[in-house]
């Protein structure tokens, strides 16, 4: 048996990915508030006028943060979202009819992700019962004796998320609360990039300290770290 | 929200008297984010819905990481015995009903404990956020909000006006003029701060009480 073991390196530039970004794709972004949404690649898709864009991510960010900049420069059409009260933005474009804009409750919103990305059809949720807004047009489904919401699995073309470290293969560490939606992203994208502030060669991540194994990774990135000011950072 | 800086750290503060040791507690934005102010000697577990279990005080200024930020996106710390862990974990924990008490505002709250916090139709739709959840699954839920809206009218009410978070849901509703209590007949007016009257806070609530607390003290201090 040979014991030697060539090494997947899917290490590339953020210009050997470009051509992922289309006008019209689905995109899904890890990040919650901002925090852990990936900064180069969101810059990439502004950078590279990607427009007419289906996201789904936790909310809108903040004006001048993370997946809100696509937002604040109009490149996104249709939005799955929990929130978007902290970007003003999405607001006004909802109102206009530029932005479509589909709210799920937050965790409901978790599990159509993660959903996709375990390859399940859906899930059964109970969360809205009596929500005029949640309830419209959801299927009930009873099983074991309760109704249920029927809650479609959401996949994108195209998901980018951020990670703390990552070894070639992409294997994916995360940063405390940056964690957030992160792993669930990246199983549900038919393409998943890592965006990683640190790479490290094979065999030098402690495999129980991976949250996400390299196998939902096609393609990791290093980062440059992010190029806004958050909100609560003084001017 | 037209509500001094005192008061809101007084309701806080009366807030923080509910959470007792061992208790799992999610703090909403506002003046809910206060209540953590007043607990510092408890073993409380901080849930944040971005995913952390056993958040601790604002860091000082300058020692900030940018990654560790409560559901609100403002930095935070950990305690000892905190975890990290995604989304999803983060709304199994709600979900499953291992939350002790949720702690959020409100726009209405009904005598029925009906809660309608998050759209006001043509004016503000920012999304649900986690609110659905929290309303719905906790074991407790507790509103901080003020007693009367900016122009004078009740927000304790006998049906809701706006559209609902989530129903019967409430069990607390504490505000800068009283502290009540949502059961199954009705509102129960617990107790009546300074320096209101009972007949003052029956005025300003848009909802008759069943019960007036025999213990209750007029003009007990927050």
């Amino acid at each position: 048996m040979n014991h030697h073991v060539q090494q997947i390196d899917k290490q590339v530039t953020i210009g050997d990915v470009e051509h992922y970004f289309k006008d019209g794709m689905t995109l899904m972004a890890g990040g919650f508030g901002g925090v852990g949404n990936p900064p180069g690649l969101i810059k990439a898709i502004l950078d590279l006028n990607i427009k007419d864009i289906t996201l789904i991510c936790n909310d809108a960010g903040f004006p001048h943060i993370g997946v809100g900049q696509l937002v604040t420069d109009e490149k996104i059409s249709v939005l799955y979202a929990s929130h978007i009260g902290s970007n003003p933005n999405a607001g006004s474009q909802m109102t206009d009819g530029t932005l479509t804009v589909n709210f799920f409750p937050q965790g409901t919103l978790a599990e159509k992700i993660r959903a996709g990305g375990v390859g399940l059809g859906g899930v059964l949720v109970d969360v809205g019962e009596g929500n005029p807004i949640v309830e419209k047009g959801k299927k009930k489904i009873e099983i074991n004796n309760k109704v249920y919401f029927a809650e479609a699995a959401l996949t994108a073309d195209v998901s980018i998320v951020y990670a703390k470290k990552a070894d070639s293969f992409g294997n994916l560490v995360f940063d405390t609360s940056a964690r957030n939606t992160n792993p669930l992203v990246a199983m549900a994208g038919d393409i998943t990039i890592a965006e990683v502030d640190e790479i490290v060669p094979y065999g030098e991540l402690v495999p129980e300290e991976i949250i996400t194994p390299g196998a939902f990774v096609d393609f990791i990135v290093q980062s440059k770290g992010v190029d806004w000011k958050w909100a609560w950072e003084k001017t | 929200m037209g509500m001094g800086k005192d008061i809101r750290h007084k309701i806080a503060a009366r807030a923080a008297k509910e959470i007792k040791p061992g208790m799992i507690v999610n703090l909403g934005i506002g003046i809910p984010t206060l209540v953590a102010d007043y607990t510092e000697d408890l073993p409380v577990m901080f849930h944040a819905e971005n995913g952390i279990l056993g958040t601790g005080p604002s860091p000082s200024e300058g020692k900030e990481n940018p990654h560790l930020c409560n559901a609100g996106g403002f930095p935070v710390t950990t305690i000892p015995g905190g975890s990290y862990f995604d989304s999803a974990t983060a709304f199994a924990i709600v979900r499953r009903g291992l939350l002790d008490l949720t702690i959020m505002g409100a726009l209405e709250v009904s005598e029925k404990g009906d809660l309608a916090n998050w759209i006001v139709p043509g004016k503000r739709v920012p999304g649900m956020g986690g609110a659905l959840e929290l309303a719905q699954k906790a074991r407790k839920v507790m509103i901080l909000m003020n007693h009367v809206s900016k122009d004078g009218r009740p927000k304790i009410v006998k049906e809701c006006s706006l559209p609902l978070t989530a129903a019967h849901c409430v069990n607390q509703i504490i505000t800068d003029m009283a502290v009540i209590s949502v059961e199954k007949e009705g509102l129960v007016l617990d107790e009546v701060f300074e320096p209101y009257t009972v007949e003052k806070v029956k005025e300003c609530t848009g909802a008759p009480f069943v019960r007036i607390n025999t213990g209750l003290k007029e003009g007990e201090r927050l």
